[in-house]
């Protein structure tokens, strides 16, 4: 297991062209596979243009005090992008304006930016419909500081979205480290001690679920009710829904899949789980991210593929949201990983 | 041509063998596809029975193909085990349950 991200181990897919280049390349390039620019033309959706914006995802930080195998951002501990202070203010502005109904922290692990707690409180005051903190669940009991996280989400009504690979240590461990699982499961109980998760409880906690390996997700209500059963019946523990995320070919995870000569056969598998209903409603088209400098992408992936939306605004000191849903949105071949199968999102299944 | 019999990138020509006779082919993945829905056994419970049969027919396109469905589902490596030892205990004792017949053999033809 790594403990170090590709950045720090000078991995030549710490490089967004080097990742670029390969997923052009290859199968694609040689016309083995058709592009996902080739696929969305057969349905009249290119360019892809975005819908209404329903989501504003703020990724506060890179440094994370985990390094799972399939991490698309690169995360770690030894990350030092951090959004400033500065860059937090600009948002707030832009957070009071949005017309989106969702904001969404995402990062690393959002809590450990020193300005994390700050700016959800001022965040909180705009009274935005849905405020996500996805949180990895360990960082709760990774330090006496965040001990009192559970109780600062109650305080400020966040939605709680957290990742749990599996219902059983091995699998969890395998690849997020060794005693995330049991930290997760605490970390879990002391959501549900202050209410989170609860049946009737307005206080929401849903867990994300990603394939721990080259492999897709399956039936996201087969899953979630595996979990449910799992989690109540093993550790009494309760949430409310599971979002099956595919993992995209980018960063740490393509690096897994060509170290480990999975890549062709997951690009295939990828390929022929091209679901056309998905498209329309893939996160790109309804969200915008903003990454720790104040950059603005079409999603996450993008960010951590450098880029930058296709307008004329790119930085949220410009932010402009009439002139940024004019636009196209870029893509590649990661792009298949949210058209697949039931479609995948930060959400869950879009199709 | 392939110099080995088995080649894991056929798996995924499976679907071509619909070009050489589409109607029995089409009506194979419509059957194929119908078995695995959800029924009165789950999608789960019939992926395990797929790769405790795959083991017994010794199918390494299946083996691969329902493995994987299996991480899919979310279905754990002991549970897969137990599914391979479950198709294993029936063929071995379809083996060993022979061996009546021989004794049946054995003393008819002794004094």
């Amino acid at each position: 297991m790594a403990t170090k991200s590709l950045l720090k181990r000078n991995n030549e897919l710490a490089n967004a062209q080097k990742q670029l280049s390969f997923l052009n390349g290859g199968i694609f390039a040689d016309g083995e596979l058709p592009t996902f620019a080739d696929k969305i033309k057969e349905i009249n959706q290119f360019p892809l243009r975005p819908k209404k914006l329903e989501i504003l995802q703020i990724n506060v930080g890179y440094m994370c005090n985990q390094v799972c195998e399939h991490c698309h951002v690169d995360a770690g501990p030894d990350r030092k992008e951090i959004m400033t202070v500065e860059t937090m203010k600009q948002c707030l502005e832009v957070i009071k304006n949005t017309g989106a109904h969702t904001l969404d922290l995402t990062g690393g692990a959002p809590e450990m930016n020193p300005n994390f707690r700050w700016f959800v409180e001022e965040a909180s005051k705009a009274g935005i419909k849905d405020f996500i903190v996805r949180s990895n669940l360990t960082i709760i009991r990774a330090n006496k500081k965040y001990h009192d996280l559970p109780e600062f989400f109650k305080k400020y009504n966040v939605h709680v979205v957290s990742s749990m690979p599996h219902y059983t240590r091995g699998k969890t461990d395998k690849q997020r480290g060794n005693g995330v699982f049991d930290k997760s499961i605490q970390a879990l109980k002391d959501l549900n001690a202050v209410g989170y998760g609860m049946p009737d409880s307005n206080l929401k906690l849903d867990l994300v679920y990603n394939p721990s390996g080259a492999f897709l997700p399956g039936d996201q209500m087969a899953l979630e009710k595996d979990f449910k059963k799992a989690l109540l019946e093993d550790f009494n523990i309760s949430f409310h829904n599971l979002f099956a995320i595919t993992n995209l070919p980018i960063s740490r995870f393509l690096d897994y899949l060509i170290a480990s000569e999975n890549y062709e056969d997951y690009m295939y598998a990828l390929v022929e789980a091209y679901n056309p209903s998905a498209v329309a409603n893939v996160m790109c088209t309804n969200t915008i991210s903003v990454s720790w400098d104040g950059w603005l992408y079409d999603c996450d992936f993008n960010q951590m593929l450098g880029l930058k939306v296709d307008s004329k605004i790119k930085h949220i000191s410009d932010y402009n949201e009439d002139i940024l849903n004019d636009r196209n949105i870029l893509i590649s071949q990661h792009c298949f990983g949210c058209t697949a199968g039931a479609g995948s999102s930060c959400q869950g299944t879009v199709a | 041509m392939s110099k080995t019999y088995y080649d894991p990138a056929d798996l995924r020509k499976f679907g071509k063998i619909t070009e050489w006779s589409e109607e029995l082919g089409t009506k194979f993945f419509e059957y194929y596809g119908k078995v695995f829905e959800e029924g009165a056994l789950s999608a789960r419970e019939k992926s395990l029975i797929a790769l405790a049969v795959s083991h017994v027919v010794k199918c390494p396109y299946c083996i691969d193909a329902y493995t994987k469905d299996g991480l899919q589902k979310g279905i754990t490596k002991e549970e897969m085990m137990e599914a391979v030892h479950a198709g294993a205990a029936i063929e071995s004792g379809a083996t060993l349950v022979h061996g009546v017949q021989m004794m049946n053999k054995y003393n008819k033809l002794s004094m």
